[in-house]
């Protein structure tokens, strides 16, 4: 049993002094008689609830504080009834596993969350602490047990979870859109580019695109096809922007010039054409335009012929087989779609056994190279430049790992195609 | 793939006599092998004495541990044959508490040459009613155990809340749980929680083919005395042993009476 003034000693209000006092005596009266402070009044009526139990669980004690919250009659639960019959099916099971073996390896455990159930069935979740009384000998002769009230804190605790599951299910649901998007942009961007190139007798073609986020559709492409006679057109541009009104500009740009090479194969005429359909359709509208390289491909005795238009874009990279490396440039050539009317030239070149020619989009010139420098076209041309004489699909190889090795460098998309005449064979005069 | 060693897996940790019977003791749902604590020294003066963590309890490799091995008693089962294997133990007298008694009876009827007996220390079958059955719990008993480990608001909530949270800020509370006796992981915890208290065992019970002790104590919550006498009843030739213990842990609420009964029956 507690001592009946153990709690008030040197308590009394307002006379706090430094004056050692006599154990168990109490100063003031009045505020002695407020307090009501009788040891049976302190367990009985305490803000808590307090239970002993014997160590097979039997219900030895239990203040009225816990036996109201419940909703039972001392007589009802003291000596005929164990702890275990005031839990819930869920804590009866902890009380076994978890908490018999955490009070006979320790003597006590704190803050444990159960639940208990009433007279009526109702359900209090409480806090509880328990220590184990031993006697004399060390054995253990009892669980004292307090019990808070933690309604209040199991519904902040239940509005946690439920806050953290919601954002659990955001976060799956995001993640279910962002796969859903790519997916998409993937879809889009393959319908952008042809599925594969079609061999050219007597050429080499390679062709590598980039792309620079997997949530956008980038506004780069190529395409290399077919022309009357045993003539052939491709094309390789970028549109300006991203994402999928840069889509839709990309598959008019493609198919307008799939559609202009057939009716005039002639590279200004077709740039023309494709200048007048994006500048009327974007005229209203955000204006729209592109870059663009188009060439047509005429066999010859010994290679091909390349009649090249170049609208605004990059210089391609000629290398020669002796491995001498030349830019490609048709100087004056407009943007595409940007001006009512527009004006391009061409340039004529020869590939010959053992040329190849590169065209690729400023992904891959504009690409960080370790720090804030930016590659460059020179850079480009000194790079190709040290590769010696190469072949289509050896220099987009080497340029694909240059782009691997720019990683997050790279940051718009990148198209990259090659044409190259094999070598003749034997020795050349 | 390389394999981590089975003895780091279940922090395999060997005690007591080095030529003597082997020991295997296996511990059950919401502990470790800290369980054994009272018992072990008393068994290891005769017994080589091997304890583990059931993978997901204790100091056991938590990174090895996944939902489709661990969510039937089979993959637990499994996971003691390897440990057998790995410390090449034979004639090893197995005892199996709790949920872990069933796992014993598994791992025994899938490799029976390993194990020379069988102890089964407050073990159930099958814990929901089921015709005359009495398990002693009803199937909404079970479901309202498991959905209150899903919203996790017995008592584990309180030591588990800052793991659940994930709460950085606070190192010392994960700290602390590292420390504590029988911490158990809330996820672990559920999917073992489903895999023990709806399991049903009854079947493998007339396949055990090794001598066989039921322990049961007089009061017990959740194997209660006629669940023992079922799983005596059931194992051919078995022998129960009712201990005068309260509780699901006479291993810790009566450890004499309990070591005592281990080893009469493993020098028999």
């Amino acid at each position: 049993m507690m001592s009946p003034t153990g709690d008030l000693t040197g308590g009394g209000g307002g006379s706090c002094g430094d004056e050692p006092r006599p154990e168990g005596t109490d100063t003031n009266p009045a505020f002695s008689a407020l307090l009501e402070d009788s040891a049976e009044d302190l367990y009985e009526n305490a803000p808590c609830g307090y239970l002993s139990t014997l160590m097979d669980g039997t219900i030895a004690k239990i203040n009225t504080t816990l036996l109201d919250w419940l909703g039972y009659r001392r007589a009802e639960l003291v000596g005929c009834r164990r702890i275990t019959d005031l839990l819930t099916v869920g804590g009866r099971m902890y009380y076994e596993t978890h908490l018999a073996p955490m009070l006979a390896m320790h003597g006590e455990v704190g803050g444990v969350a159960l639940e208990l159930r009433g007279a009526n069935g109702s359900r209090l979740p409480v806090l509880a602490t328990s220590v184990v009384k031993t006697g004399p000998d060390g054995t253990a002769q009892l669980i004292r047990t307090t019990v808070f009230d933690a309604t209040d804190r199991r519904a902040y605790e239940q509005e946690l979870l439920r806050a953290r599951r919601d954002a659990e299910d955001a976060r799956e649901a995001a993640d279910r859109e962002r796969d859903r998007v790519q997916k998409l942009a993937t879809t889009l961007q393959r319908s952008l580019l042809p599925p594969q190139l079609p061999r050219v007798p007597g050429m080499r073609i390679a062709a590598y695109y980039h792309p620079a986020s997997a949530d956008e559709v980038g506004g780069d492409f190529y395409d290399l096809f077919p022309l009357r006679g045993d003539a052939w057109g491709f094309f390789l541009g970028d549109v300006s922007g991203k994402g999928a009104t840069a889509a839709a500009v990309t598959s008019l740009t493609r198919y307008t010039l799939r559609a202009a090479a057939v009716y005039d194969p002639d590279p200004i005429a077709v740039l023309d054409n494709l200048n007048t359909v994006l500048h009327h359709r974007y005229r209203r509208d955000e204006p729209r335009f592109c870059t663009v390289v188009y060439g047509s491909l005429t066999p010859t005795d010994t290679g091909f012929g390349l009649t090249l238009a170049t609208g605004g874009h990059t210089p391609a990279v000629l290398i020669r087989a002796d491995g001498a490396t030349s830019l490609i440039e048709a100087p004056g050539g407009m943007l595409v779609g940007a001006f009512p009317t527009a004006t391009f030239v061409t340039v004529e070149v020869q590939l010959l056994p053992g040329d190849s020619l590169l065209f690729y989009t400023d992904g891959l010139t504009e690409a960080r190279t370790g720090g804030r420098e930016r590659f460059s076209e020179e850079q480009l041309r000194h790079h190709i430049a040290a590769l010696g004489p190469v072949d289509a699909s050896t220099l987009i190889a080497d340029l694909t790992d240059l782009l691997t090795a720019f990683g997050d460098g790279v940051d718009d998309d990148t198209a990259l195609l090659a044409l190259s005449i094999p070598p003749t064979e034997g020795p050349r005069p | 793939m390389g394999s981590m060693s089975v003895r780091d897996r279940n922090n395999v940790v060997v005690t007591g006599v080095d030529d003597g019977p082997t020991l295997l003791l296996a511990h059950g749902f919401g502990c470790d092998q800290n369980l054994w604590r009272l018992v072990a020294p008393e068994l290891a003066r005769e017994f080589r004495v091997v304890l583990f963590d059931h993978v997901g309890a204790g100091k056991s490799d938590l990174s090895a541990w996944t939902p489709e091995r661990y969510s039937s008693l089979t993959g637990y089962a499994e996971d003691l044959v390897e440990i057998c294997d790995e410390l090449d133990l034979r004639e090893v007298v197995l005892v199996g508490h709790s949920v872990s008694a069933m796992i014993a009876v598994l791992a025994v009827n899938q490799a029976p040459k390993r194990f020379a007996k069988l102890v089964l220390l407050t073990p159930s079958p099958r814990y929901i009613d089921d015709g005359d059955y009495r398990g002693g719990f009803s199937r909404a008993d079970i479901d309202e155990l498991l959905e209150s480990l899903d919203s996790n608001y017995l008592g584990w909530s309180a030591s588990m809340a800052p793991v659940i949270m994930g709460n950085p800020e606070r190192p010392e509370l994960g700290e602390e749980l590292t420390d504590s006796f029988c911490r158990t992981d809330p996820v672990i915890a559920r999917v073992f929680a489903q895999a023990t208290f709806l399991s049903d065992n009854r079947a493998d019970l007339p396949d055990v083919g090794v001598p066989t002790l039921v322990i049961q104590t007089a009061q017990d919550a959740i194997a209660p005395p006629g669940v023992g006498a079922f799983v005596h009843a059931q194992i051919p030739g078995s022998a129960l042993v009712t201990l005068d213990a309260i509780g699901h842990c006479p291993q810790l609420s009566a450890p004499q009476a309990t070591a005592a009964a281990i080893a009469a029956f493993a020098r028999s």
